[in-house]
């Protein structure tokens, strides 16, 4: 571990993309996630990598796509507006299976919405954003030193994939800053960019799938000569009209993710050894959440508590488990009520799955949080 | 935990008297947390800082239970006030904040025109501020303080923010 | 000299595109000129957009990236920058260039990134049907212009002038042989080259327009474009209707990958 620091949750999240090897940035200045662009235009030329300021949203995500094409490790970071902007390319790095890694620091919206104010209403485009049909995974951290973490994750899991990995940061831990030890670059554990496995004499095709359904296409200039496109394509990579091949990268898409889903899946339980009530949160939210659940267990409540930090693909094993063994389970939220839907559809009504939204720009307060557990106790022990 | 709230408008300097704040309390071997809120003004406008700090994890990252609220321009004082209670202190700068309020526990200084008087320049008057909430809070000792403003600015100015340091640390008993 | 015709994907032939489309011979046009420069084909990307003209990409043997509509640049910019020893060029079409994908033109331009830009220039979106683009003359028809156009089109060399492209030539599929040679000098200019080709789309847009078969519209061609010397010396009243072809603007600007190698320096990265 290197030496206490204090840091803001951006800055850690950009240092930690480049602890697991980014090389390569461009995006366009949005609040509230400008410092992780002017984090990345300082420190990426001190390791020979690059920073480029694009012309707008969308140029910020074509630019990182054509660097990871030509080999750089390569992220972007915007907040709502971007992010609707970017849309479109991030299901073409999904179905031309490019690793890329998107920020979005979320913000109030709709459309401009409050700019400096936070938000967790991008839960749901996260998850749909794009036209089409692809799986996502998307990791919303709690903390700053979480946010280096997941950076790290996101980064390996976008290599290991091949497939856009979003972090749902929010304005709350983006803009916080806090106490951090950072591990030191021995102790960071780094997938690297997967390779072909055979030369073009044995027959290599850039899109046929390994063993784990992904695919080994080939960095540009290193003699492979391969297309990419955003077309349905078959294993060579060229264009397929053929409705066969066409269903056949649609599930596979989905099943490189869907088999890896337990193994990806993070969360933290916490206070739920007897507790008749769960309360499930994730981002800034989960932070707040702690703090009412920590008071009502004090309190003599049982209360305990999910910590979401995979938000997509959804944790369905851990909330129908969870759904069987409480009484009620509590969802507090920045938006009008996104993340519960999913929450509800597991727990199929083993659970009464209770909405907390909130979306007037402010943060929850502990008091708001358990006022709600308390309510929720009291109508599940009628 | 030691739940304080810096405001004033943008410009001041408040965002940064409430990181090295936190950076202090880190010096410390604490946890902290420094979190902010803003417009869209980058001179101007109303901003606070909120610091927290506590020898545990702070999990709800913002104020909660205000006890010193510092306010260094009227707007400030009444926009970021609104959840005092009858034990929080209420700092203020006397000459920015005509109407101060929220509490009976109230310390006036002039903390801008100590600034321009002793240091020639308005631009002191956070850390001046700073010296001063170290002095009423005792969430930092005045020697961390002293080494985590001195991390902070520039080289060429160390000298005069630790004389600010020090006329905000005893403009007050 | 390398034979130009191996670089191509010949098993991804025949192309897609209609019987008299000008599209194949701005095609073998770069292929010549990139067999001219003898260029490593390992160490050449070749970007597209969407549209008739971007097909071309997939034609091409070499490392090719067939991107979403109007985003070529942003792509090859990447990935100049990402591994600046390749040679990026990209093909786009009138409304991938100058419609969805302008805002990037004029900024790849204004960077002067070294890509070389090849507008395949027919004046209308052919592969969706023959709906008006910002290149289509006033008074042509399109299926959205049913009553012809009245909106002004761009003049691409000039925009591409006015944003800062430190290379700009036009030719046309007529001028098949010297168009090779425009191409080639953009590929060698270090920055940011374009070169507009005028073709015919005798499917989408001539029919429509009653210009007659693929030859009458290159005939057309042939008599619109003309050296660039030759135009400067007609009256306004004689240019109008005629387009100046050849190299039109050259400049010397620093190159955008070059100089950023150079922040990498002063970053010390160059040690990293």
């Amino acid at each position: 571990m290197s030496e206490a620091r204090l840091m803001q949750g951006n800055e850690a999240c950009a240092e930690g993309a480049v602890a697991a090897g980014v090389r390569f940035f461009g995006g366009y200045p949005i609040t509230p996630s400008t410092e992780i662009a002017e984090y990345m235009a300082v420190n990426l030329p001190k390791v020979g990598g690059t920073f480029i300021q694009m012309e707008d949203e969308i140029a910020g995500i074509g630019v990182v796509l054509g660097a990871s094409l030509a080999g750089k490790k390569a992220l972007t970071a915007t907040s709502g507006p971007g992010f609707s902007l970017k849309q479109e390319l991030i299901g073409y790095a999904a179905i031309a299976e490019i690793p890329v890694v998107i920020v979005n620091v979320q913000r109030m919206g709709p459309s401009t919405g409050q700019p400096t104010s936070p938000a967790q209403a991008d839960i749901m485009q996260a998850r749909w954003g794009t036209h089409g049909d692809h799986p996502m995974i998307a990791l919303s951290p709690w903390t700053v030193r979480e946010s280096f973490d997941v950076a790290i994750k996101a980064v390996n899991y976008a290599e290991r994939f091949r497939t856009p990995v979003i972090i749902l940061l929010d304005e709350v831990v983006g803009h916080m800053r806090e106490r951090v030890e950072l591990p030191q670059a021995h102790e960071i554990e780094i997938y690297p960019r997967r390779v072909p496995d055979k030369t073009k004499a044995q027959g290599y095709k850039p899109y046929t799938p390994m063993e784990d359904l992904v695919p080994n296409p080939a960095d540009f200039g290193t003699g492979y000569r391969i297309h990419c496109t955003g077309l349905v394509h078959d294993e060579t990579g060229f264009p397929s009209g053929s409705p066969s091949i066409t269903e056949q990268t649609i599930e596979r898409l989905h099943e490189k993710i869907a088999r890896v889903q337990e193994e990806i899946t993070h969360y933290d339980e916490f206070f739920m050894d007897d507790a008749e009530i769960a309360v499930v949160a994730f981002g800034g939210t989960a932070r707040t959440a702690y703090a009412a659940v920590e008071a009502a267990r004090s309190a003599g409540r049982k209360v305990g508590m999910i910590r979401i930090m995979t938000i997509w693909p959804f944790a369905d094993s851990v909330m129908r488990n969870l759904a069987k063994r409480v009484k009620g389970i509590l969802v507090p939220e920045m938006n009008y009520g996104q993340y519960v839907y999913e929450v509800e559809r597991a727990a199929a009504g083993q659970a009464k799955v209770v909405s907390l939204p909130k979306y007037n720009s402010e943060v929850f307060t502990p008091d708001e949080i358990g006022q709600a557990i308390e309510e929720l106790a009291a109508e599940v022990a009628e | 935990m030691k739940e304080i709230r810096l405001s004033g408008s943008g410009g001041q300097g408040l965002i940064t008297a409430g990181i090295i704040l936190a950076e202090a309390a880190i010096m410390e071997g604490k946890q902290a947390i420094q979190s902010q809120s803003y417009g869209p003004e980058a001179r101007g406008g109303s901003s606070k800082a909120e610091v927290l700090i506590d020898d545990k994890f702070i999990y709800h990252p913002k104020v909660v239970n205000p006890q010193i609220f510092l306010a260094m321009t009227q707007q400030a004082m009444d926009k970021y006030s609104h959840d005092l209670t009858p034990d929080s202190i209420v700092i203020v700068d006397e000459d920015l904040v005509p109407r101060p309020h929220g509490s009976q526990h109230m310390i006036k200084v002039p903390i801008t025109r100590l600034s321009v008087e002793h240091l020639g320049r308005d631009l002191f008057a956070n850390i001046i501020a700073l010296g001063l909430l170290v002095k009423v809070t005792g969430a930092v000792s005045f020697e961390t303080i002293q080494k985590a403003v001195a991390k902070r600015v520039p080289p060429a100015t160390v000298a005069k923010n630790m004389e600010a340091l020090r006329i905000g640390y005893e403009s007050v008993q | 000299m390398k034979d130009y015709e191996s670089l191509f994907r010949t098993n991804r032939l025949p192309h897609i595109w209609c019987p008299g489309c000008g599209h194949g011979i701005a095609m073998k046009a770069l292929a010549k000129a990139i067999a001219k420069l003898d260029l490593d084909q390992d160490k050449t990307v070749i970007v597209s957009g969407i549209g008739c003209s971007s097909r071309a990409s997939g034609y091409m043997d070499f490392d090719t990236l067939h991107t979403a509509h109007g985003r070529a640049l942003p792509f090859a910019t990447g990935i100049k920058l990402a591994n600046p020893e390749l040679n990026v060029i990209v093909i786009t079409g009138d409304g991938d260039c100058m419609a969805i994908g302008g805002n990037h033109f004029i900024h790849a331009a204004r960077r002067n990134i070294d890509l070389t830009v090849l507008l395949f220039n027919n004046n209308i979106y052919g592969m969706t049907g023959g709906q008006a683009s910002p290149l289509t003359p006033v008074d042509k028809k399109a299926t959205t212009a049913p009553y012809g156009t009245f909106d002004r089109p761009f003049n691409p060399c000039e925009v591409a002038k006015t944003a800062g492209a430190t290379y700009i030539a036009r030719g046309t599929a007529f001028h098949a042989a010297p168009l090779v040679d425009l191409i080639a000098q953009g590929i060698q200019n270090k920055g940011f080259s374009f070169v507009e080709t005028l073709v015919q789309c005798p499917t989408s847009y001539g029919r429509r327009n009653k210009m007659g078969s693929a030859a009458a519209m290159l005939k057309d061609m042939s008599e619109t474009v003309i050296p660039l010397a030759a135009y400067n010396k007609l009256s306004p009243e004689e240019r109008n209707g005629k387009l100046p072809g050849g190299v039109l603007h050259t400049d010397i600007f620093p190159e955008y990958a070059a100089e950023y190698a150079k922040i990498i320096t002063r970053a010390g990265g160059d040690k990293a």
